[in-house]
C-alpha cells in the first residue's frame, strides 16, 4: 500500500515506525525499478517486518489511541462511504422550520440497487467546510432536518441508513435557544417507532445524545476503530478531573471501544477495518461497510414491520445493568 | 411537614438559611412553610423526590414500585473516585437506593403513575436503574391506561455508566412512544436543574410540559457552555422563563400550584 505525503504529515506517533518502514520499502522499490536491481528479498523482508509491527501496534492499542484513530485526519468520513458506495445520490436540504445544518447530510440514493434514505454526520474536511459543519456537531436544525427526512422515508417506505461520526451535539447558545435537547428527544422517540427498517453504523466518533439523536435502529454496528461514549474523553476528564490532559484515563474508564460495545450488547456487529485503520485502505473498508449494510437491509426487508418494531423495542428495552435487592430481612422488635 | 429526604438536607439546619436566589437570610421555618420557596424572591429551593410525592400527590396514595432495583458498576468505573464508593455514600447520605422513585398515586383523586427524580443522588443522573425504573413505570401506565406524571431534575447522563447510560434515553423514549401511541396522557414537570440526556429524552416529551419558576433547563450545563463559547450569556439564559419565551414549555407554575394544575390538565386529557 502506498504511503503518501498526507499519511506522513498526519501520522500519529504510534503510526510513524510503520510509515518509516513503508518509506524504506518505497525507496527500495523505486531503486529496483530505476536501476534494474533485484531487491525483492530485501523488500519482502521489510514487508514482513512491517506486518509484524502493524500486528504488534494495532492489536494492542490503548483506548485513547483507538479514540485517536477514530478521529484520524485521513479517516474516511460518512460522506466518503456514501461517495464510494451509493449511486445516484441526491441530497435533500432543510428542516422546514428554521434552517439547514451542514453537520447532518440527508439524501436519497441506491446501495446495490436498493433505494434508501441516508442520514450522514459531516465534520467537514477543509477549514471552511469544518466551520460550516460546526466540526460535525449538529444544532437543533440538523436534528429537525434528519427528522423531516426520516418521516419522508417512512411515508415512501424507504429504509433508513444512518452513518454516525460526531463528538456530540453543538454546545452553543444558539443550539440551546433553538432547543437542541428537545430536537434530539423528538428524534429518539420518533426513530423508536418509525415504520421502516433502520440501520445505524458508527464510522468514527459517537458521543452523547448528539449521536443518539440520529442513532436508534434495528441494526447497530460500529467500525472496528470507532468508539461510543457518553461524552468525549476530554469532556469527561474536564468534568471529573478538571483536567483535559486526563483524557487517556477517561477513555479507559468509559469502556468505549467497539469490542466493549459488542460485549455489552449495545451493538450487534463490528465491521472490520484493515489493520492500522480505515484510512490505510478506504476501499477495503468501504467494501466491508457495503457488505454489512446490504446484509442487514436484506434481513430487515424480510421482516414484517410489526415484528420489526417489536424487536426494535426489545432491543433497547433490554439494555441496562442493575441488580435486585434481596428481600429485606425481618427486623427484630 | 415535609419529610425533605431522610438524612442529607438540601437546606442546611439552622434558624436562618441563605437564599440561593436573592442572597437574603431568611427564616428557615418560613421557607419550609412555603414548601421550600424563598419568601423574599420566590426562589424555588431544590427538594427531594419524597417531597415531590408529598407535595404533588394525594396524601397516603403513593405506592412505590421497583424500590428493590439497585445500581451496579458495569464498567468497574474508577476516575478520581470509584463509582461504587460514590453510590455507597449517596445511598447512606440520602436514604435513597437510586436517583428516582416511581409508583402509582392519586392526584386530586385521579389515579396516575408518578415518578420523581432526586438531585441529591448522583445529581439525579440517569443510569441503568433510573432508565429501568422509569421504563417500567411508563409500561405500567400504558398497560393500565393511567396518565403519567413525571417530575424531572437531572444533571444528565450517568457518566460512570457511559454508553449504557445513553441507551436509557432510547429505552425511556421507546416506552413513551408506545405510551403515546396508545393514547396515554403525559404531563412532564421540569424542576431545577433539568439538563443533558434527560432534557434530551423523556423530560421534553410531555404532552404538556410544566416548569417551576427559575429552574435551569437546558442541554449543555452552564459551566461547560460558558467555557466552550467564552461569552457572557443573558441572566435568564436556560431558565424556565427563557424556555417559555422560546416556545419549549407550556407554562410556568409555582410549586404550591403544581398539583391542582396537573389535575386540571389531566381532566381534559383523560
Amino acid at each position: 500500500m502506498a504511503v503518501n505525503a498526507n499519511q506522513e504529515r498526519f501520522a500519529y506517533d504510534f503510526e510513524r515506525p510503520i510509515l518509516d518502514i513503508e518509506k524504506h520499502i518505497r525507496e527500495l522499490s523505486e531503486r529496483a525499478a530505476s536501476e534494474h536491481e533485484d531487491l525483492s528479498a530485501k523488500i519482502e523482508k521489510l514487508e514482513r517486518k512491517r506486518d509484524r509491527l502493524l500486528e504488534k501496534t494495532f492489536k494492542n492499542l490503548t483506548a485513547y489511541q483507538q479514540v485517536k484513530l477514530a478521529r484520524h485526519p485521513l479517516r474516511p468520513h460518512p460522506m466518503d462511504y456514501i461517495g464510494m458506495l451509493v449511486s445516484d445520490f441526491i441530497e435533500l436540504h432543510g428542516d422546514r422550520r428554521f434552517g439547514d445544518d451542514d453537520a447532518i447530510v440527508a439524501g436519497l440514493g441506491r446501495l446495490d440497487d436498493r433505494r434508501a434514505m441516508f442520514i450522514a454526520l459531516r465534520k467537514g474536511k477543509e477549514t471552511k467546510e469544518k466551520i460550516a459543519a460546526n466540526f460535525g456537531m449538529p444544532r437543533a436544525e440538523g436534528y429537525r432536518k434528519a427528522l423531516h427526512k426520516m418521516k419522508l422515508a417512512e411515508k415512501f417506505g424507504l429504509p433508513l441508513i444512518c452513518l454516525i461520526d460526531t463528538a456530540g451535539a453543538a454546545c452553543a447558545a444558539a443550539a440551546e435557544e433553538r432547543g437542541v435537547a428537545m430536537a434530539i428527544a423528538e428524534n429518539i422517540l420518533t426513530m423508536a417507532g418509525l415504520a421502516v427498517p433502520i440501520v445505524v453504523l458508527v464510522t468514527g466518533e459517537a458521543c452523547s445524545g448528539g449521536a443518539l439523536g440520529v442513532g436508534v435502529g434495528d441494526r447497530f454496528a460500529m467500525l472496528e476503530n470507532a468508539y461510543y461514549s457518553v461524552i468525549t474523553p476530554e469532556g469527561l476528564a474536564a468534568i471529573l478531573w478538571k483536567d483535559s490532559d486526563k483524557a487517556p484515563e477517561a477513555a479507559e474508564a468509559m469502556k468505549l471501544t467497539a469490542a466493549h460495545m459488542l460485549e455489552a450488547g449495545i451493538i450487534d456487529t463490528i465491521v472490520r477495518e484493515p489493520l492500522g485503520g480505515a484510512h490505510r485502505d478506504p476501499l477495503v473498508t468501504s467494501r466491508n461497510v457495503e457488505q454489512y449494510l446490504t446484509k442487514a437491509l436484506g434481513e430487515l426487508e424480510q421482516t414484517p414491520i410489526e415484528q420489526l418494531l417489536e424487536e426494535r423495542y426489545r432491543r433497547y428495552r433490554n439494555i441496562g445493568v442493575y441488580r435486585t435487592a434481596p428481600p429485606a430481612m425481618e427486623q427484630a422488635g | 411537614m415535609l419529610r425533605f429526604g431522610k438524612k442529607k438536607k438540601a437546606v442546611p439546619d439552622g434558624l436562618f438559611v441563605k437564599c440561593d436566589g436573592c442572597g437574603a437570610m431568611v427564616y428557615r421555618k418560613n421557607v419550609q412553610e412555603l414548601l421550600h420557596v424563598c419568601p423574599e424572591c420566590n426562589h424555588h429551593f431544590r427538594i427531594g423526590a419524597w417531597d415531590r410525592v408529598e407535595l404533588h400527590t394525594d396524601e397516603g396514595s403513593f405506592e412505590e414500585m421497583d424500590a428493590d432495583l439497585l445500581p451496579c458498576d458495569p464498567l468497574k468505573f474508577v476516575a478520581k473516585k470509584a463509582y461504587v464508593d460514590d453510590l455507597k455514600r449517596d445511598t447512606e447520605e440520602t436514604g435513597l437506593s437510586e436517583a428516582v422513585i416511581c409508583g402509582t398515586a392519586r392526584i386530586e383523586s385521579r389515579p396516575v403513575v408518578f415518578t420523581a427524580m432526586d438531585f441529591r443522588f448522583r445529581g439525579a443522573s440517569m443510569g441503568s436503574v433510573v432508565g429501568e425504573k422509569l421504563t417500567r413505570a411508563i409500561e405500567l401506565a400504558t398497560e393500565r391506561h393511567l396518565p403519567l406524571v413525571m417530575v424531572a431534575a437531572s444533571g444528565g447522563a450517568r457518566m460512570q455508566e457511559s454508553a449504557l447510560s445513553l441507551m436509557q434515553m432510547a429505552k425511556t423514549c421507546a416506552a413513551l412512544q408506545r405510551f403515546s401511541k396508545s393514547g396515554g396522557a403525559y404531563v412532564s414537570v421540569m424542576t431545577d436543574p433539568t439538563t443533558g440526556g434527560v432534557t434530551a429524552s423523556w423530560a421534553s416529551m410531555g404532552d404538556v410540559i410544566i416548569a417551576e419558576p427559575g429552574a435551569l433547563i437546558g442541554f449543555a450545563g452552564p459551566r461547560v457552555l460558558k467555557q466552550t463559547i467564552n461569552q457572557e450569556l443573558p441572566p435568564d439564559f436556560q431558565t424556565s422563563e427563557f424556555l417559555l419565551e422560546h416556545g419549549f414549555i407550556d407554562m410556568i407554575v409555582e410549586r404550591k400550584d403544581i398539583k391542582p394544575t396537573v389535575a386540571q390538565v389531566l381532566s381534559y386529557l383523560t
